[in-house]
């Protein structure tokens, strides 16, 4: 993969060399950006990839900070899902990142891992939209469960709304 | 009046809107309503440097049953709106409402899908506090101007 302007490759590091040498076919690359090293892979291997870095003694990945994601139009490929993992026992950090286009913004769900990526996937889902395959109760969080106006994060859906913060429905009961 | 002087001591004459406006004002129970940053602002007011208790607002009440002014105190998200009209629908008349600081007042800088652009738009606002957030000083100025405008309505007559 083509490094991007103010990263380095990160591909010597250790963790980013043993999710090559065990997914070879589903690694992309890896970046380093000040130190912070982020491995892109497939995101049909997530939940495998997830899996070991968790499971491996010298990986050793017990704690999941935080997932987001990353809306990016102008790539055919638009969506990315962020993972940032840490090892509490290790004390390293690393994040993983999986690209999804617009037509298939699906992925594997990992709270099947950590059962703290329950709310933080349905974060995701209620702001950009990725559902996630496996989450045991995938609704929105954060908007009502009646919100239909789409997916707020997302870089097409305009700043104001659709007119959902203008209309006070419980006004006329 | 006319009335003046025309009794012995101990006798005052004013009229019931005079005397009812001045028990209101002398004794407005504000609802705890902080929604973000103006709230410890609001805080502030009510501690022990500016003591808002001076001007009889001090006894902050948790039900809404218990009170006559709510201070919408911050960035009001289009979620937490039906909360607060339901609050306001359970204080007991008379009620005001002073929307303190930008955010409750306008939305100030959040123009987005999920901020609400003014409390106004769903509870009648009888003082806006400007300000980001404003100074405890502001709030009390604000409470002021409520109680000059409590002392100008009528209390028997539906306005």
């Amino acid at each position: 993969m083509k490094i991007p302007i103010g990263m380095e490759d990160g591909q010597d590091n250790l963790i980013a060399q043993k999710v090559k040498g065990a997914y070879p076919d589903c690694f992309i690359g890896a970046t380093l950006f000040r130190g912070d090293l982020s491995i892109h892979i497939e995101k049909s291997a997530i939940l495998p990839i997830c899996r070991f870095l968790h499971d491996d003694p010298e990986i050793d990945f017990d704690y999941l900070i935080h997932i987001t994601s990353v809306d990016n139009p102008s790539v055919a490929a638009r969506f990315e899902v962020v993972y940032e993992l840490f090892s509490i026992r290790k004390k390293h950090q690393v994040r993983m990142k999986a690209r999804l286009s617009e037509s298939d913004c699906e992925i594997d769900s990992v709270t099947s891992i950590w059962k703290g990526a329950e709310f933080l996937e349905r974060e995701v889902y209620d702001m950009m939209g990725i559902r996630f395959h496996g989450h045991p109760n995938l609704k929105r969080i954060l908007l009502p469960d009646e919100y239909c106006e789409g997916y707020p994060l997302r870089k097409d859906f305009p700043v104001e709304g659709r007119g959902w913060r203008d209309t006070f429905a419980f006004l006329d009961t | 009046m006319g009335l003046t002087g025309q009794f012995e001591a101990n006798y005052i004459t004013l009229t019931v809107d005079n005397a009812v406006n001045w028990a209101r004002k002398g004794s407005l129970w504000p609802l705890t309503f902080g929604l973000a940053c103006c709230a410890i602002e609001m805080m502030a007011a009510v501690a022990s440097r500016y003591d808002i208790d001076r001007f009889g607002a001090g006894i902050f009440r948790g039900s809404p049953r218990q009170s006559d002014l709510m201070i919408v105190a911050g960035t009001v998200c289009r979620r937490m709106a039906p909360v607060i009209r339901t609050v306001y629908d359970q204080m007991p008349e008379p009620k005001y409402v002073i929307s303190m600081g930008s955010c409750a007042t306008s939305g100030n800088i959040y123009n987005s899908y999920a901020v609400v652009q003014g409390v106004d738009r769903f509870v009648p606002v009888d003082i806006y506090v400007p300000g980001c957030p404003p100074t405890p000083e502001a709030l009390l100025e604000g409470v002021l101007r409520l109680q000059d405008q409590i002392m100008t309505r009528k209390v028997f007559v539906k306005e």
